[in-house]
């Protein structure tokens, strides 16, 4: 069914389809309405869980990770300073293998208070043990929060569906809202093989010493070496039953481009435009939207990178002395591998600042009169 | 009610682990008798069967064998509660053998 | 007593024998709060779910892989024991589990402190739990630093002798009476049969129930492990720790009603803890015992 919904009832929806049992959150500007609409939900009936209204994020996450251990499909969401406060509970999460599927929306850290979008909430937890998925639309929202139920329940390893404060979260577009018959089909009950029960009691997560740590996280990177393949294996899955495949990238004219913009979240589809606009001048260029940021897509991201001559990777983020974060990441997959482009970086629209053509076409002309980057960050549209 | 004296649990590799980080076996493999300085003696000939030494046991180390007291001394720590609230004074503290 | 007769007598037992937590675990000798929790067991039975954040029982159980009890435990984050029991509970409900009790169980510096946010938001939602907070006076698993449970007088590493902790303990059970929540009772592990008649009272309500249970700790405490119980029998007895049940938050009833109250003095002097008190400090101590108790039988008539 088509319907016009905001980019933050988009999660309220996956999360329904999905059938969420447990849902913990607390509210944040500009996260209120996933849990406005999840709360009527639960109220009506069309969604038959739990709504915990838990007094903080922290408290949220750990109710969470209490559902989910217990053997039930938990949901929440959260924003900035909400997922800051959920820090610990997020390497909870993802050390105790705990398959929690969570709704952030990006919005800059404070101070200053700042309710407009960039990264640097979420990329902060890049360490935790969470899949990261950055989506561009609200169909996409939708379709991932399933998918990404399907992928951290049979990895056990919890999910992040992020998108943009406002640009996205508050944005209405066309949906289309999948069936439930089919979302059933695809996304069986969460039937974990190891929940606590007292039909056979165990003790989770107790004090590990040095002889088991290091084996258990090496098996939660071996798991997360598997996401990969899995998230493609089950985004084709996806795209017979609702006619959209789910990848790990999204690339637009990358083929036969001299030029790209490496990008993610929203200014992907900006991007898009910039670069049709840069045909139209006689520049090939193209656009790389990652949508997976963990794990990282390394092979998609080298076989699109390997084909072109240069490309410029655009943050909406800054590790303060280190620059972009994606930058960062890109440039460290295509480290030392034969035919990979110069590849420049770029910081711009933090803070919720918009990132328009204009910028990208800025981008494009400094790249394209440099042979090498010669700055590790370029700034785009500061008041220097 | 769990085995006394379970075994110890060696992984070989990470596959052998339980992807979630479970408990597998029991503490009970830890002999805890080994802490002790002190042991608590029973005079059985003064015991009144009050039970007091067994329900303020925190190991609990004081079993009910044919309705008397026994000592299991694989796991007493030797904190002597055992002794100081005995009301029949029939428990002993002795210096650990060694 | 003929030794034929003693042989033919029944060894008493005023608790349940079935025993859900083994030995073999790593508690200190004379641990008030291993003792907490095998009486807490006996009451509540197998269909228990424990949750236990960072304090002396994350240690106790036993290490990866192991553990200790028959039951079922998720060891927690160190603020988030009771907000950990609300989402197991719902966890439970929701795959049709409805009957597993879902028990908090966490020291004081894990309920006093650091986790009073997540109990006071479950307390006031009325979530289905029973909260526990084994009160040992101190961060003991850290390594006896003080906590808002520490009593006044009392040394810790982190108030050392020259300055010993000046501020009262706070009063957590008036906290939670202020929450109006069906079911508080306090307890102490030298009357084991009046706390588990109360876990068993408490395990047939529904909503938020919280425990405060007195637990001596001989390590932190400075006091020897065999006077363990003495030390709580004796804190109960002068009114230092009174056995209590509170109502919604508002009908108070005193289990041990006693007629003469020994002085604090005799308990004080058995801890190392206190030893640096003079006597003046120690009767204000004592003052402070007695005004507590008029309030306390003041509430109680009330």
């Amino acid at each position: 069914m088509k319907k016009v919904i905001m980019g933050n009832h988009a999660l309220s929806y996956g999360a329904m389809l999905a059938r969420a049992q447990v849902i913990s959150a607390y509210p944040i500007t500009p996260q209120t309405q996933v849990v406005e609409l999840l709360s009527e939900m639960c109220a009506d009936g069309k969604l038959e869980a739990q709504f915990i209204k838990v007094e903080s994020e922290h408290s949220a996450m750990a109710s969470c990770i209490g559902a989910s251990v217990a053997g039930a499909r938990t949901f929440t969401a959260t924003s900035a300073q909400g997922l800051a406060l959920m820090h610990e509970m997020l390497h909870w999460a993802g050390g105790g293998r705990h398959p929690v599927v969570m709704g952030n929306i990006n919005r800059s850290m404070a101070p200053g208070w700042s309710i407009w979008t960039d990264q640097n909430d979420s990329l902060s937890q890049r360490d935790t043990g969470w899949m990261q998925f950055y989506c561009a639309s609200n169909q996409e929202v939708v379709d991932t929060v399933i998918q990404a139920f399907k992928v951290a329940e049979a990895l056990m390893i919890p999910a992040m569906v992020i998108l943009d404060a406002f640009a996205l979260s508050h944005t209405y577009e066309v949906v289309d809202v999948p069936d439930q018959a089919l979302v059933d089909r695809y996304l069986p009950p969460f039937k974990p093989a190891i929940k606590l029960t007292t039909d056979d009691p165990r003790a989770f997560g107790g004090l590990t010493g040095a002889e088991h740590y290091m084996e258990l996280r090496y098996r939660l990177e071996k798991d997360m070496e598997r996401a990969p393949a899995l998230i493609e294996e089950t985004g084709r899955e996806y795209g017979k039953l609702f006619g959209r495949d789910l990848g790990l990238v999204d690339p637009y004219l990358c083929d036969d481009a001299d030029f790209i913009f490496v990008t993610s979240g929203t200014a992907g589809y900006t991007a898009r435009v910039a670069v049709d606009e840069l045909r139209a001048a006689g520049v090939k260029a193209g656009n790389l939207r990652l949508k997976v940021f963990r794990p990282f897509p390394f092979d998609r991201v080298r076989e699109v990178l390997g084909q072109v001559k240069k490309a410029a990777v655009v943050d909406r983020n800054c590790s303060y002395g280190a620059g972009g974060i994606f930058y960062q990441e890109v440039k460290s997959a295509i480290y030392g591998r034969p035919g990979m482009p110069p590849l420049f970086g770029y910081i711009a629209g933090l803070g919720g600042r918009d990132i328009t053509t204009e910028s990208f076409k800025e981008i494009a002309t400094d790249a394209l009169a440099k042979d090498r980057p010669e700055e590790e960050i370029v700034w785009i549209g500061v008041k220097k | 009610m769990r085995p006394k004296k379970a075994k110890k649990i060696v992984f070989k590799s990470a596959e052998e682990m339980p992807l979630m980080i479970c408990s597998v076996g029991h503490q009970t493999h830890n002999l805890t008798g080994a802490w002790r300085n002190i042991r608590p003696e029973i005079d059985l000939g003064r015991c009144i069967k009050c039970g007091i030494c067994w329900k303020f046991c925190p190991e609990p180390s004081i079993d009910v064998v044919d309705e008397w007291p026994v000592v299991d001394y694989d796991y007493c720590k030797g904190c002597g509660i055992c002794a100081e609230e005995c009301p029949s004074k029939c428990i002993v503290m002795v210096e650990e053998r060694k | 007593m003929s030794q034929d007769a003693k042989n033919e007598k029944k060894f008493t037992m005023t608790l349940p024998a079935d025993e859900l937590m083994a030995c073999g675990h790593l508690a200190c000798q004379g641990c008030g709060a291993t003792l907490a929790m095998r009486t807490m067991l006996k009451a509540l039975g197998k269909k228990t779910a424990l949750c236990i954040p960072a304090c002396c029982w994350a240690v106790i159980d036993g290490p990866y892989p192991y553990s200790s009890l028959d039951v079922p435990i998720y060891h927690c984050a160190f603020e988030t024991a009771a907000s950990t029991a609300t989402g197991v509970k719902a966890g439970l409900e929701m795959t049709g589990d409805t009957e597993t009790t879902v028990v908090a169980w966490a020291g004081d510096g894990g309920t006093f402190d650091i986790g009073i946010q997540a109990l006071s938001g479950a307390a006031e939602r009325n979530d289905d739990i029973i909260y526990v907070c084994y009160d040992n006076e101190a961060y003991m698993n850290t390594g006896i630093q003080r906590s808002s449970a520490t009593p006044y007088g009392a040394w810790t590493t982190t108030t050392p002798v020259k300055h010993f902790k000046t501020r009262p303990k706070k009063d957590i059970v008036a906290i939670m009476a202020a929450h109006r929540i069906p079911y508080i009772a306090t307890a102490s592990v030298s009357h084991p049969e009046d706390f588990f008649k109360k876990m068993k009272k408490a395990k047939d309500i529904k909503g938020t129930r919280f425990f405060h249970v007195y637990a001596p700790c001989p390590t932190g405490w400075k006091s020897r492990p065999e006077d363990t119980i003495k030390l709580a029998r004796m804190a109960v007895q002068n009114g230092y720790f009174p056995l209590l049940e509170i109502e919604n938050g508002e009908k108070t009833t005193l289990n041990l009603k006693l007629k003469d109250r020994k002085p604090v003095d005799d308990y004080m002097r058995l801890q190392g803890r206190f030893r640096h008190l003079k006597p003046d400090q120690i009767a204000a101590v004592q003052a402070e015992v007695d005004a507590r108790w008029e309030r306390l039988l003041k509430g109680c008539a009330a």
